[in-house]
């Protein structure tokens, strides 16, 4: 099944062409749409919203055509912006009420969704409060309980994570695992930090000035590899723990290098390749007799950074015409790092 | 009872399975909040203040003359329906100045607008809503006076037919004025989102091109061109609703010297009254055709 289908769609501005004969297939899941500023993702939402008319090409929501039935994707699709859109005089019931009975919901109904959705992102006593007084992280749970309130098949979300703290960005994307795995609802989120949609999404799509670079699921482009990190404590024994236990380990006959990259606390990771189970056993039993306390052993996985990397580096010259995708992918590659870099330990999984 | 009964049991998400009652009960549902809202209905205590301040002020003379007619039992009311609006055209300037900002320029404002758009309802059919909920707002305003004006002569036993006539006159021309004013008003809101500003805006053309017309009809009157004065009337949206009522709707002219339109000049006001609403709800709609998403 597709949920969203697009072919050879164009939309072109007077000066820019923002879509360029952009076709790909997008079927249930969570979906990441990865782009830079600028790269056509808004322009995309609104068209598959029926709301802006392509210039050529077709799409199809839900199995609707865009260009002919907009109203009746719009009643089964969910939009949350990337801005703020909520009035702060409000209630967050009054407000998603009233934005369900907009969605075509009774009255009676859609105090009952609201009850419902606004639990389900994690708004309880503070609903009855005008929205002026919420935090960031509240008007953004607010935000994705209208685009949830009329039970669509498919929400398209706007950089849901935008202006959020990390442990906000994380129940966000937790939240947005669940519309799909608890709620069944598809997801089309777009982000431009890539390390956050390789932890949410099945299948990640790429756009760059308005063409498709890469539209592939999340599993293929960040395969688990055998390397494993693994990080230790220092003890007063071995006041160098990492080095304690490259040590110990090169006595055991396993090669391993330093985790590169000149990231704070990079010192105290320990890469090895991991040849089987046993590894998992060797690098748990040496830890215990240096008496060291095992912070954590994880799979180290490829992030979606690389992928831009490598896909330079086989694209060779940039299109003409185009700003260089590299400087771009580049730029990106920096924001992953940053991301990863401050949620590196949320990659165990 | 069983311990197990006082559990809270999570039943998980659960899909809707109702009616989904599109987009002419979505235009609905909105013309009946944006309404209420118009009256601080559905909002903060704080909002309902000025509106109902406002509809008191509109109705209290009206009050004060029916009880003035029975205690007195005049012969006539002292005032004209049509005459109504006109005399307290200073409070329904404020009421729309306060709420026609509320009614658009807080969707405007707070970027809400995107969330209407990526539902079934379209653009049109926001802007009829909202055009329809704040002329009906003011159409409430204009014509509660009038019905309590009409039930007071009826209980002073003033002649029924000549009641009734001047009633509907009356309830014809506030009808008008209410989508004039509102088109106006809404237009110059639309453009305004910032607080404050719009209200100023609706406030300054209402009442600064009444008082220039007003001012330049006084000095044609000193210069006896009766002609001018009546034409004066189409540059003001008060004086439109008045040369209108004085050339079809029997109501004597508020202009210096009475000097109203003739029918073949009244038939100019109403074209460039139609003129103005439909250009108000043509000029709606392009402001909204650039704020979607």
């Amino acid at each position: 099944m597709t949920v969203i289908a697009t072919e050879s769609l164009s939309k072109r501005y007077p000066r820019v062409t923002a879509l360029d004969r952009l076709s790909m297939d997008i079927g249930p899941g969570v979906t990441g749409l990865v782009g830079a500023n600028g790269a056509g993702k808004s322009t995309l939402i609104k068209i598959l919203l029926g709301l802006s008319p392509a210039t050529e090409g077709r799409a199809a929501v839900l199995g609707l055509d865009v260009a002919t039935s907009g109203g009746e994707i719009r009643e089964r699709v969910g939009y949350m912006p990337e801005h703020d859109c909520l009035p702060p005089d409000v209630s967050a019931t009054e407000f998603v009420v009233h934005m369900a009975r907009m969605s075509g919901l009774p009255p009676a109904a859609a105090r009952e969704r609201t009850a419902d959705t606004l639990r389900h992102v994690g708004l309880y006593e503070e609903r009855y409060r005008p929205i002026g007084g919420y935090s960031t992280g509240m008007k953004q749970r607010v935000k994705l309980a209208q685009a949830l309130v009329h039970d669509p098949q498919l929400v398209f979300l706007d950089e849901p994570t935008n202006g959020l703290d990390p442990v906000g960005r994380d129940e966000m994307l937790g939240l947005i695992r669940r519309v799909h795995t608890d709620f069944g609802i598809s997801v089309l989120v777009t982000s431009h930090l890539l390390g956050e949609l390789e932890r949410t999404c099945d299948h990640v799509v790429v756009i760059d000035g308005g063409k498709l670079l890469r539209s592939s699921s999340t599993t293929d482009f960040t395969q688990t590899t055998t390397t494993l990190a693994v990080e230790v404590t220092d003890s007063d024994e071995h006041p160098d723990g990492t080095g304690a236990l490259r040590k110990a380990l090169q006595g055991r006959g396993v090669a391993t290098q330093d985790d590169g990259g000149g990231l704070p606390g990079a010192g105290h990771t320990v890469l090895l390749e991991a040849e089987g189970e046993e590894t998992y056993d060797l690098v748990r039993d040496v830890v215990a007799d240096l008496g060291l306390g095992l912070v954590r052993m994880e799979q180290r996985r490829h992030h979606i950074a690389e992928v831009f990397r490598s896909n330079d580096e086989q694209q060779g010259e940039p299109a003409p015409g185009h700003e260089a995708p590299s400087e771009r992918a580049a730029a990106w590659a920096a924001t992953a790092a940053a991301a990863e870099q401050t949620g590196g330990a949320r990659d165990a999984r | 009872m069983p311990a197990d009964s006082t559990q809270i049991h999570n039943i998980g998400y659960r899909h809707y399975e109702g009616p989904r009652l599109g987009r002419a009960y979505a235009t609905r549902s909105l013309f009946s909040q944006s309404l209420r809202g118009a009256y601080g209905l559905g909002r903060s205590a704080k909002s309902k203040v000025l509106p109902m301040i406002l509809f008191g002020v509109m109705c209290a003379p009206a009050l004060i003359m029916v009880a003035v007619a029975v205690a007195t039992k005049a012969n006539d009311l002292p005032i004209d329906y049509t005459r109504y609006a006109i005399v307290l055209q200073a409070v329904i300037s404020l009421y729309l100045a306060a709420q026609a900002p509320q009614t658009v320029s807080r969707d405007l404002r707070f970027q809400t607008v995107p969330l209407y758009f990526s539902r079934p309802i379209e653009r049109v059919d926001y802007v009829r809503a909202k055009f329809a909920a704040l002329s009906s707002a003011l159409f409430i305003l204009t014509a509660v006076p009038l019905v309590v004006l009409y039930v007071g002569a009826l209980l002073a036993k003033l002649d029924f037919a000549d009641q009734t006539k001047g009633f509907a006159q009356g309830l014809v021309s506030v009808a008008l004025l209410s989508v004039l004013f509102s088109g106006i008003a809404l237009v110059i809101s639309a453009v305004t989102p910032r607080r404050g500003f719009g209200i100023a805006a609706v406030i300054a053309v209402l009442t600064i091109s009444y008082g220039a017309v007003s001012t330049v009809q006084a000095i044609a009157h000193e210069q006896g061109s009766s002609e001018a004065i009546s034409w004066l009337g189409l540059f003001s949206p008060i004086t439109l609703i008045d040369g209108i009522q004085t050339a079809f709707l029997g109501a004597t002219s508020a202009f210096p010297g009475k000097e109203g339109p003739s029918a073949g000049a009244g038939a100019v006001y109403v074209l460039v009254v139609l003129a103005l609403i439909a250009g108000s709800y043509a000029a709606l709609l392009r402001r909204y055709r650039k704020a979607g998403l």
